[in-house]
């Protein structure tokens, strides 16, 4: 919600963040940063008083400069998603790099930089850009994504018109250990249209994203992101999106380690029959924070959402979940879906879960459920009683824990390849 | 094979005794079934020997083929030899059934210096293996156990041990919660790996299930300790006439 009485010092904390604004744009797009400002500076930049930012501190989110990260040590094995072929477009600490990118031509979709589309008077972006990220700072106040808005200089615009033939792949890179990246990218699918994006990153020592998809009736959007591994980055990232009549929306992140990580996601379900299935799953190991901060909205009726959030957490990592499902009096038929989870493999790890429930329709179906828990020590005995060796035992059992989030992929070779990361991950780890 | 002297065991929580020497010995191609009434320390013994949490042995050893097993690991235990069909099979959600076996055997394998088996290799074993204990490809596919009734998980173990092909098995209430038919199936699988390589230790409340499986040698255990033993006719008197009488002539 936007706080008129933002606190002085959190207002003044926006004011000099804001002195680093992009100057130019044409209309389009001043008109739409400038109501991203005002934005801000109502809600000041978040602190730890805030609702919302009670188990998360932004302090690293909101400092004049990036905390300093080495960029990460080792590619994850393999290229990410390789396997499914897509149309790679890489950033570089924030900035399109074409030499290392593909070409950026696929037959369906219409791809542009922001930087790029920024100096013109008009843009089909301008009803989008910044558009649903308004929307989504109620109930839940998301004053980096205005910030974002208000800032970046660069991203993607697509604009998909048929069935991408290819997923599109966004490939971040960090270079320099102090980068502040910023990214905002607007996606719109066209009614009947279809689109996979894959991201991997983080891509700079701290990245503070927005992602704005429009999916049209009948459209379907599916987000596959990776964040990992071993980074040392700090991570705000964004999804904003509409999912029109019968529309689908499917979104899943794998988040491997990184000492600050907080994904939020709003959703409004605009049109009769659309569904929005967002999942996660997260793993660290000693520093590592990770928040999950979801908003799913109900506005049309019989709409399906689900949120499936797991977090697997060992030597001192923290995770939170703040997931709320809110559905609107017209929203009859709603059938709803949250379960947030963790595996805490010793005692010094945490998890904090919000669960909310906001239903103003009587003939709806809600269910939500939080759980936290170790390893089942009768099923290790049991796995280990068939010879299977301690460490692989756990490692089954903990792909197991993850695996209602990782089965919203409906990819099974984009599902495949998130799999041998987990199965890597706890590898590493196990012990 | 199996050599077991003067165990003593009691509760890692509270230190309560609940073994208090027990002997057993068992041979390749024996087999042979301990019966005894509630609490007598029968499933115990059978957790104490494949390794899980919560049990001190604090006197006595047990060996198999020479091998310390109370040294070993639980999957060390496996490895070399031992398996137990559990009385309450665990349900284990997201692990499926075949690559629990699978990964199971192939540890075992590892663990022994053998070739690990290729996925259409084990497919065609545990096929084979499955359909003579009316095991059908859909309770293959679903997670170890789950969503199994009570036969089904009885049957589940039995087929593990058929896959894993242990030298010393030990069945601990592999009848109860079965009914006549499940219980044929479930003996005539045992049966099936009866050999003069292999033992077995058949741990029951009943008699019936040893007109399906027949001991060549019957303990009695009550209070910790194996009081009796004798032929199979030991067993028939267990039937006819309880536990009572016997407890009373050993004490």
């Amino acid at each position: 919600m936007a706080r008129p009485d933002a606190r002085p010092d959190a207002r003044h904390a926006a004011e000099s963040r804001l002195a680093a604004a992009p100057a130019g744009g044409g209309a389009w797009l001043r008109a739409a940063r400038e109501a991203a400002r005002e934005r801000l500076l109502a809600m000041g930049l978040p602190g730890r008083r805030d609702e919302y930012w009670r188990y998360t501190d932004p302090a690293d989110l909101t400092s004049a400069e990036a905390p300093a990260a080495a960029p990460p040590r080792a590619a994850d094995g393999a290229e990410p998603f390789a396997a499914a072929e897509p149309l790679r477009l890489v950033f570089v600490d924030g900035l399109f790099d074409p030499a290392a990118s593909d070409p950026p031509e696929l037959a369906g979709v219409q791809i542009e930089r922001l930087a790029e589309a920024a100096p013109r008077d008009l843009h089909w972006a301008r009803d989008l850009f910044g558009a649903i990220e308004a929307r989504g700072q109620t109930p839940v106040p998301r004053p980096l994504a205005a910030l974002n808005t208000a800032l970046a200089a660069d991203g993607l615009l697509l604009r998909v018109s048929g069935r991408a033939e290819r997923p599109v792949a966004l490939v971040r890179r960090q270079a320099a250990e102090g980068s502040d990246v910023m990214l905002h990218h607007c996606i719109r699918i066209e009614p009947g249209a279809e689109l996979t994006l894959l991201e991997s990153g983080p891509g700079g020592a701290r990245t503070t994203d927005v992602l704005e998809v429009d999916v049209g009736d009948g459209g379907r959007f599916h987000h596959v992101r990776l964040q990992g591994r071993d980074h040392g980055g700090r991570v705000a990232a964004h999804l904003f999106a509409r999912v029109g009549a019968a529309a689908q929306l499917r979104a899943f992140t794998l988040t491997a380690d990184g000492p600050l990580t907080r994904n939020e996601a709003y959703v409004e379900l605009a049109g009769a029959g659309g569904l929005a299935h967002l999942a996660g799953a997260a793993l660290g190991d000693g520093a590592f924070h990770h928040d999950d901060t979801v908003v799913l909205r109900h506005i049309a009726p019989g709409c399906e959402s689900r949120q499936v959030f797991k977090k697997v957490l060992k030597n001192g990592a923290a995770g939170v979940f703040q997931g709320k499902i809110h559905v609107l009096a017209q929203a009859q038929k709603t059938d709803g879906y949250q379960i947030a989870q963790a595996l805490l493999l010793d005692e010094a790890s945490q998890f904090l879960a919000k669960p909310e429930l906001e239903i103003y329709a009587d003939d709806v179906k809600c269910s939500h459920g939080s759980t936290v828990g170790a390893i089942d020590p009768v099923a290790l005995y049991y796995l280990r009683s068939r010879g299977v060796p301690r460490a692989r035992a756990e490692a089954l059992l903990v792909q197991a824990f993850l695996a209602e989030a990782v089965d919203e992929i409906a990819d099974p070779t984009l599902a495949e390849d998130i799999r041998a990361r987990l199965e890597a991950w706890v590898a590493r780890h196990s012990g | 094979m199996l050599e077991i002297r003067n165990l003593h065991v009691e509760l890692e929580d509270g230190g309560t005794p609940i073994l208090k020497g027990v002997n057993l010995a068992v041979k390749g191609g024996e087999v042979h079934a301990i019966m005894g009434p509630n609490g007598s320390g029968k499933s115990t013994l059978s957790y104490v020997l494949s390794g899980r949490d919560g049990y001190v042995v604090t006197q006595g050893s047990a060996t198999l083929d020479g091998a310390d097993l109370l040294a070993m690991a639980p999957e060390e235990r496996a490895a070399a030899g031992l398996f137990l069909a559990f009385q309450y099979p665990v349900e284990i959600p997201g692990v499926g059934n075949m690559t629990f076996l699978r990964t199971a055997l192939n540890a075992q394998r590892k663990a022994r210096g053998e070739a690990e088996v290729s996925a259409a290799d084990f497919l065609k074993l545990v096929r084979a293996k499955a359909k003579a204990l009316a095991i059908d490809a859909e309770m293959l596919r679903r997670p170890v156990n789950v969503g199994f009734s009570g036969g089904e998980k009885k049957r589940n173990e039995i087929l593990q041990m058929a896959v894993l092909e242990p030298k010393l098995c030990i069945l601990d209430e592999t009848d109860s919660g079965l009914d006549v038919d499940a219980m044929k199936l479930v003996a005539d699988g045992v049966n099936a790996l009866r050999d003069a390589g292999r033992g077995f230790v058949v741990i029951t409340h009943y008699q019936r299930l040893l007109d399906h499986i027949r001991p060549d040698i019957v303990h009695i255990m009550a209070d910790g300790r194996i009081v009796r033993t004798g032929g199979p006719e030991l067993a028939l008197e267990v039937e006819s006439n309880g536990y009572a009488g016997i407890l009373a002539e050993v004490a």
